[in-house]
């Protein structure tokens, strides 16, 4: 997806800018925003490496495990088709804890064996079922504790308190998490209500 | 006081997580600096990304286009209390991190990073995620094809996200 829409943006820019006469501007535009992306990267560098070298700390120390107990009765809350003390519930937890933390790195292949153990531990086939529905929209909204790329743009721009953001960050991702599990909730309820499943053994 | 809470997260975290090392009898120096490695690797991977994505964005802001969409969905935004300037951010947000990065950076730098739209935008960044990149990492991974209603809950909590970063802006920083 994103081949078509990178190139979709450059043609647009072209199209545009041949419309308004700005074809110089967007010709330096392109060598520019290349070079800024370098400054970027750079600016961030010394943040990046000293964020991630806390969290080794996290990580040697077993901090995550023990906030994967921490949370699992939550997430037992949320995925109860899952056995409590599973694999596939200790999986979940280490992603969500790794998500927590920022740990970008560590939270895909997590979640990558999460997902390979609630399959095997509800025999899906080809469909997702309740859980693991959730535990996809848990990973598609943000559940970082320290909203650090924001941070680091914003230290970057001359913000006045970087983090500052980070209360409204929480209130903002909590409230939009808990839309998304509760819309999954409710269209899953639509599709099971007993009217349907009548008409579908009808059907069959 | 929330600012002031802000102030304060980072350094608390980042002192408890060393002093929880100590206690766990970890090599807290060495360990920090295998981490700090792999935040070098991490620079080093998304730095080809975000040179072709944000020569794409300045490239579209340019041009003249960025500008012609930001003035279309004006109404649109300004209708649930968002700030115009982040339209472009709210449609890239779900499906490209580093380009959705990229977007944040040009507010920022156009709006200045403590103004309403900077700190709208840097909230957006913050309480969002790259929704369509984590469906097909996740489904693809273990070959589930039918994903049922996945899609409209995810984009529920980008809306509900991207809504409430505008209100919530305005309560935390009284803008």
């Amino acid at each position: 997806m994103m081949n078509y829409i990178w190139a979709f943006i450059i043609i647009v820019s072209l199209i545009f800018a041949v419309f308004t006469g700005n074809i110089p501007a967007v010709s330096s535009a392109m060598i520019s925003g290349a070079q800024s992306a370098v400054e970027i990267v750079l600016g961030l560098l010394g943040a990046m490496c000293m964020w991630n070298g806390l969290m080794k700390i996290a990580e040697e120390s077993r901090l995550t495990g023990k906030i994967a107990k921490l949370i699992s009765p939550l997430i037992r809350r949320i995925m109860p088709d899952l056995k409590p003390h599973g694999e596939a519930m200790n999986a979940v937890c280490m992603n969500i804890t790794a998500n927590l933390l920022g740990l970008g790195n560590a939270a895909t292949p997590l979640g990558l064996c999460a997902m390979r153990e609630i399959k095997k531990e509800c025999r899906l086939t080809d469909r997702a079922n309740d859980s693991m529905i959730r535990f996809v929209v848990m990973n598609t909204s943000s559940i970082q504790l320290i909203p650090t790329t924001a941070a680091m743009l914003r230290m970057r721009h001359g913000a006045a308190s970087p983090f500052d953001i980070t209360p409204c960050v929480w209130v903002t991702s909590s409230a939009a998490l808990a839309a998304g599990l509760l819309m999954s909730i409710l269209l899953g309820a639509l599709k099971e209500s007993p009217g349907r499943a009548a008409r579908r053994t009808n059907h069959a | 006081m929330p600012e002031k809470l802000g102030d304060c997260i980072m350094p608390a975290f980042a002192a408890f997580i060393i002093i929880y090392g100590l206690f766990s009898r970890v090599s807290v120096f060495d360990c920090f600096l295998n981490g700090a490695k792999d935040g070098l690797k991490t620079s080093a991977n998304i730095l080809p990304t975000l040179i072709g994505l944000l020569a794409a964005v300045t490239m579209l802001r340019a041009s003249g286009a960025l500008e012609a969409l930001t003035n279309v969905l004006k109404p649109v935004a300004n209708a649930v209390g968002l700030p115009e300037q982040v339209v472009p951010l709210a449609l890239l947000r779900p499906v490209s991190g580093s380009g959705s990065m990229a977007i944040v950076e040009s507010i920022l730098s156009e709006n200045g990073a403590d103004s309403f739209a900077g700190r709208v935008a840097s909230v957006i960044q913050g309480s969002t995620e790259t929704t369509f990149y984590a469906v097909a990492v996740y489904y693809g991974g273990v070959g589930i094809k039918n994903i049922a209603h996945t899609i409209p809950s995810a984009l529920t909590a980008d809306l509900t996200g991207m809504v409430l970063s505008g209100i919530l802006a305005k309560v935390f920083f009284g803008m």
